[in-house]
């Protein structure tokens, strides 16, 4: 009896070495899914702010992910909410639309409409304002702002500004 | 006991049938403006009314640079004033070798283009005058005499020195109408000609540097760089293609791209182009096929002759 | 230690270091199938078939395919269509039997649901065909990533950003499945692996499974009839063929599914020559562009039902209807409450509840591909409803069946 409850042991024992080993290498596959170094690395964009025209929606690259830069005309400013606002990237006297053009739903890229100064995505009809402001569900929320940095006329994707932090602790981008 | 196979299989192809009626045709028609071809025929533009003496159109062409100053025409031994990439730089696009305008192109659709491109091109939204805004290519003046006659007489002219309509070749077809814009590198070729076998790394990378300048002036000129039409056959379809090229605004309003005013004939041999880009084995895929169906057929009858020999003591 | 014995034919030696005269009748000729069937009963057959062509193709297309994001399209529309003799023919079978293979799993499963095939012991069937049905949507899925063409992309886009779980914002966790920020090389080169080499594994291993699954509760019958297999058997294998319940599957019932197999085959061929739009969606002939959605984003046909569950909602409640969705078949076997396991047609309201959900599961498909807007999402919207509504009646509707 004591013989066979220690062999049982032993069994338990073993089990839990071999799954110790198990655990050890579901971590190694895991980390070897993970982003490779070079591929986060290369992560940065530099955009010159001077170069856009008024409501004419630019689409830049950064991450392999478009961006949407809508240089807003001075009626939108002067109509729009302390919301549309708050969203705006600020380079002098120019408010900016900065974000990355993905549809928060399922990331599908929305199509801006120039005379309705707005955005429709045609996967799953959501609709956004000229701020990236959500207009219709389904997406949640609205368009992400990439992290950014001001230098001067420059702006810089990737590279976390004073402007940007505060954006994210007011809620306004994840 | 009755059976009740005939039933089922009634319901099973019903529900299998309406499924596919609805996520395919139904579904299709749905999400896709549907135009008729009008078969090429140009109802908006005026029909010509003077008839053309080619050898008086070969002398306004040539004789009075009316043509030659941009086109290069090669039967007639008359070389392009640039190469491709000055051409775009300078017009935006290549002007076009006229060797085989006369054909490619439809006599209405030349007449109005010499008078008046932006018209004929249906590109008036982007090159409008009141707004400074000049298609490239100048309309023709005249050098003094009837208007519309002397435009016969280079229509005239033009055809007068072509290839026959019967001896026209996709290849002709598809460099004169859409070649000078659309890339097609599952068939060789590039915007500024047919990519040759180089011997010299040197020779490639400056033929490929010839061609990135060339697409470079062609984006900025259109907007976007035009798309390659390598598979096109596969990704729209003849349907789509032939109701695109007659007039790209049914499609896309707004469009940079020109109506390309070709023939019916024309279009034709375009699309068999494509199809030899993009679908090249589909003689072969509708022998094979055909071979298929009536292996599987007979196939069909043996394993049911089998089965019935196997079920006969069964019942 | 076994004692062999001099060979009398090369049958006799393999028979005694194989027993294949056994292994012959066990998987044949006293493999018995009730005789009361009819040919709804060969889709498993034809479903073996299937997938045999689209191992076979898929083998071939391997030799030239080429997992890179810059040579990806242009080995297979190029290479493959144009270049490599037949290329297009293995191209055309694949992609018209990984559409069809799914018609003929809904008409399998809906069989099963029709006779009640799930039931009294036949539960792990049900599961372990539930599991092939996964397995057999990721494999499709995996698999139309590979012509990185503008729907393989956008697909791959959509369905990854399903697993940022909506509110709960897990980016990290669709990074880690991409590999990237976006589908890229590594997301590629990944499903690459999952479509040729892990997920065919599992799929074998569940074709095992499942197969194994059939042997203790025998395979059901049109009328529901519980069938004394050994007393059958004795019946047939004493010369009353025509008087026992049961026939051999090897030939007799084999005969059969051959003969099904030939007027399948016939259907199927005349998609890969004819028809095959449907299966190779023209939008996939563009090449993957990131800065370019389509204007029309819709997954394969077979996936419509569910992807129309997850449209018409707000994007929380979406995610969970649609992995409601996904997993309440698996719950079938049990949510079913009846005593009976004779077809839908003679139980009562549990006939209207089959009927019902295969037309709102067709209607689910037909507006998931229609643009989302006006009367579609509206139709959308109810079916889905519908569709949750079924489910949540079944146990109250079979509890109430008498038995028969």
């Amino acid at each position: 009896m004591k013989n066979s409850s220690r062999r049982g042991f032993m069994g338990k024992a073993f089990g839990a070495v071999a799954g110790v080993g198990a655990v050890g290498a579901l971590y190694a596959m895991k980390k070897t899914w993970d982003p490779l170094p070079s591929v986060k690395a290369a992560g940065f964009t530099t955009l010159d702010m001077s170069a856009y025209n008024e409501n004419e929606l630019v689409v830049e690259k950064w991450r392999g992910k478009p961006i949407f830069v809508l240089k807003k005309t001075a009626e939108m400013v002067a109509k729009q909410t302390k919301e549309q606002t708050a969203r705006d990237i600020k380079i002098g006297d120019n408010h900016f639309m900065v974000s990355i053009g993905l549809c928060t739903h399922l990331g599908c890229i929305p199509a801006y409409n120039p005379d309705e100064e707005g955005f429709l995505c045609a996967c799953h009809g959501g609709q956004f304002d000229f701020s990236g402001d959500v207009k219709k569900s389904p997406p949640p929320r609205g368009l992400d702002i990439p992290p950014f940095k001001i230098v001067g006329q420059k702006l810089v994707l990737g590279e976390v500004g004073p402007e940007y932090t505060a954006m994210k602790e007011n809620g306004i981008t994840l | 006991m009755k059976n009740k196979e005939p039933l089922i299989l009634a319901v099973v192809v019903f529900f299998s049938l309406l499924t596919y009626y609805l996520v395919e045709p139904f579904a299709h028609s749905q999400m896709h403006k549907h135009h008729e071809s009008e078969g090429f025929v140009y109802n908006d533009l005026p029909e010509p009314t003077k008839k053309g003496a080619a050898e008086h159109g070969k002398v306004l062409a040539i004789g009075n640079y009316a043509c030659i100053s941009c086109h290069s025409i090669k039967v007639e031994n008359i070389p392009a004033p640039m190469d491709p990439a000055s051409a775009a730089q300078t017009y935006g696009v290549n002007p076009p070798d006229l060797s085989n305008a006369g054909v490619v192109y439809d006599a209405k659709f030349l007449t109005d283009l010499i008078k008046n491109p932006a018209h004929a091109l249906m590109v008036e939204h982007k090159f409008d005058p009141a707004k400074g805004k000049v298609h490239p290519m100048a309309a023709y003046a005249g050098m003094g005499g009837d208007l519309d006659q002397e435009v016969a007489d280079i229509v005239a002219f033009l055809q007068s020195i072509a290839v026959k309509p019967e001896e026209l070749t996709p290849t002709i077809a598809y460099e004169n109408a859409c070649g000078r814009c659309h890339a097609n590198h599952y068939a060789g070729w590039t915007q500024i000609g047919e990519k040759p076998q180089f011997k010299k790394k040197q020779d490639e990378l400056a033929f490929e540097t010839q061609v990135l300048d060339y697409t470079d002036a062609l984006t900025k000129y259109m907007g976007k760089l035009p798309p390659d039409l390598s598979i096109y056959i596969r990704s729209r379809g003849e349907h789509y293609i032939k109701t695109f090229v007659e007039n790209p605004q049914n499609y896309l309003k707004g469009t940079a791209m020109p109506r390309v005013g070709v023939t019916a004939e024309a279009a034709e041999k375009v699309i068999e182009y494509l199809e030899d880009s993009g679908d090249a084995k589909r003689h072969e895929r509708e022998s094979v096929g055909k071979n298929v169906m009536i292996f599987i057929v007979i196939f069909a009858i043996f394993a049911f002759l089998w089965k019935r020999q196997m079920w006969r003591d069964l019942h | 230690m076994a004692h062999f014995t001099k060979a009398t034919s090369v049958k006799d030696w393999f028979n005694q270091r194989l027993a294949i005269e056994k292994v012959e009748k066990v998987m044949g000729s006293e493999y018995w199938i009730p005789k009361n069937i009819n040919f709804l009963w060969a889709m498993g057959m034809i479903l073996a078939i299937t997938f045999a062509l689209l191992l076979v193709s898929g083998i071939f297309l391997l030799m030239y395919y080429q997992p890179n994001v810059n040579l990806a399209f242009d080995s297979v529309n190029y290479t493959i269509m144009k270049e490599v003799d037949f290329g297009w023919l293995w191209r055309h079978i694949h992609g018209v039997a990984a559409s069809v293979v799914f018609l003929i799993i809904y008409i399998h499963m809906f069989t099963g649901i029709y006779y009640g095939s799930y039931k009294k012991g036949r539960e792990m069937i049900w599961i372990s065909g539930m599991l092939l049905f996964v397995t057999f949507s990721a494999e499709a899925f995996s698999g139309y990533m590979l012509p990185w063409g503008q729907m393989s992309y956008w697909a791959g886009m959509v369905i990854t950003n399903l697993f940022s779980g909506g509110s709960l914002h897990a980016d990290g966790l669709v990074e880690w499945i991409r590999g990237d920020y976006v589908p890229a090389q590594a997301f590629l080169n990944r499903f690459f692996m999952l479509h040729v080499l892990l997920i065919p594994l599992a799929i074998l291993g569940l074709i095992g499974l499942h197969f194994a699954s059939l042997r203790i509760p025998h395979v059901n019958n049109q009328d529901g009839e519980e069938i004394d297999f050994e007393a059958e058997s004795k019946k047939y294998l004493a010369g009353d063929k025509a008087g026992s319940k049961v026939i051999r599957f090897a030939n007799d019932f084999m005969s059969k599914d051959m003969m099904v197999v030939g007027v399948y085959l016939v259907f199927f061929f005349y998609l890969v020559f004819f028809n095959y739009d449907f299966a190779m969606d023209p939008v996939n002939f563009d090449p993957a562009d990131g800065l370019k959605t389509p204007a029309h984003i819709y997954p394969e046909w077979y996936f419509l039902w569910s992807y129309e569950i997850l449209r018409p909602f707000s994007v929380n409640i979406g995610l969970i209807a649609f992995a409601f969705a996904q997993v309440i078949f698996f719950a079938l076997p049990f949510l079913d409450k009846s005593p009976n396991t004779i077809p839908a047609s003679r139980r009562g309201l549990f006939k209207y509840w089959f009927w019902a959900m295969l037309i709102d599961m067709i209607v689910l498909t037909a507006m998931g591909k229609v643009p989302p807007s006006g009367v579609f999402s509206t139709i959308g919207f109810w079916a889905a409803l519908t569709f949750i509504a079924l489910w949540i009646a079944l146990p109250f509707i079979t509890k109430r069946e008498k038995a028969v």
